[in-house]
């Protein structure tokens, strides 16, 4: 059995870097627990692309992980376009 | 993935226009998201079946094979995957899902 048995947010992170192109990710541990994580990703690869699309790709990304190592997982993504008039709504 | 799982949660999704896989039950959930998508299927108020995956382990694992969704819950909506709790509370934050739910 060679599933990851722990993961560190930025191992998260990085795994999805590695599978989606030019994004953003931040990845943090929910609850100061090791197996709890909420993953934003930012990416244009999500434009055209269902939600439930978008968050495949996510858990594709993190792979084995998804077996053992993340009991519970937050995901958000977003396209770029999004992501802006987010930010521009908490401003107005 | 034995064929029958596979057949079953076919037969499952088909037999109700709203289906939720999840752990628990919706009067006791066993897990936060669980407890947060009865919650947004019950602000909604349509009726709905669900299916306690903690009471079937193959039913548990051939879920997530099925919808090649790695988490529980698991919202099905007209034989349709919808998504897990995060897409859910999304929806019902947008006004989506009382529309996809309104004529069932």
């Amino acid at each position: 059995m060679s599933a990851v048995e722990v993961i560190e947010p930025g191992e998260v992170e990085r795994r999805i870097r590695e599978a989606i192109p030019d994004c953003e990710v931040s990845a943090v541990n929910l609850h100061d627990s090791a197996d709890h994580f909420e993953v934003t990703v930012v990416a244009e690869a999500f434009n055209g692309c269902s939600i439930v699309e978008q968050h495949r790709m996510v858990y594709a990304a993190l792979g084995d992980a998804m077996r053992a190592a993340i009991h519970a997982l937050v995901v958000k993504t977003l396209t770029p376009e999004q992501y802006r008039r987010g930010l521009l709504s908490e401003i107005e | 993935m034995p064929e029958d799982i596979f057949q079953r949660i076919k037969s499952q999704i088909e037999e109700a226009k709203i289906v939720l896989y999840m752990k628990g039950t919706p009067a006791m959930p066993q897990c936060g998201f669980s407890q947060a998508i009865i919650s947004a299927l019950g602000d909604v108020g349509k009726p709905y079946v669900a299916y306690n995956v903690l009471d079937d382990p193959s039913l548990r694992e051939g879920i997530k094979q099925y919808s090649n969704w790695p988490t529980i819950p698991q919202l099905y909506v007209d034989g349709e995957f919808v998504g897990g709790c995060d897409i859910v509370m999304g929806m019902l934050e947008s006004g989506e899902l009382a529309k996809l739910l309104a004529d069932k």
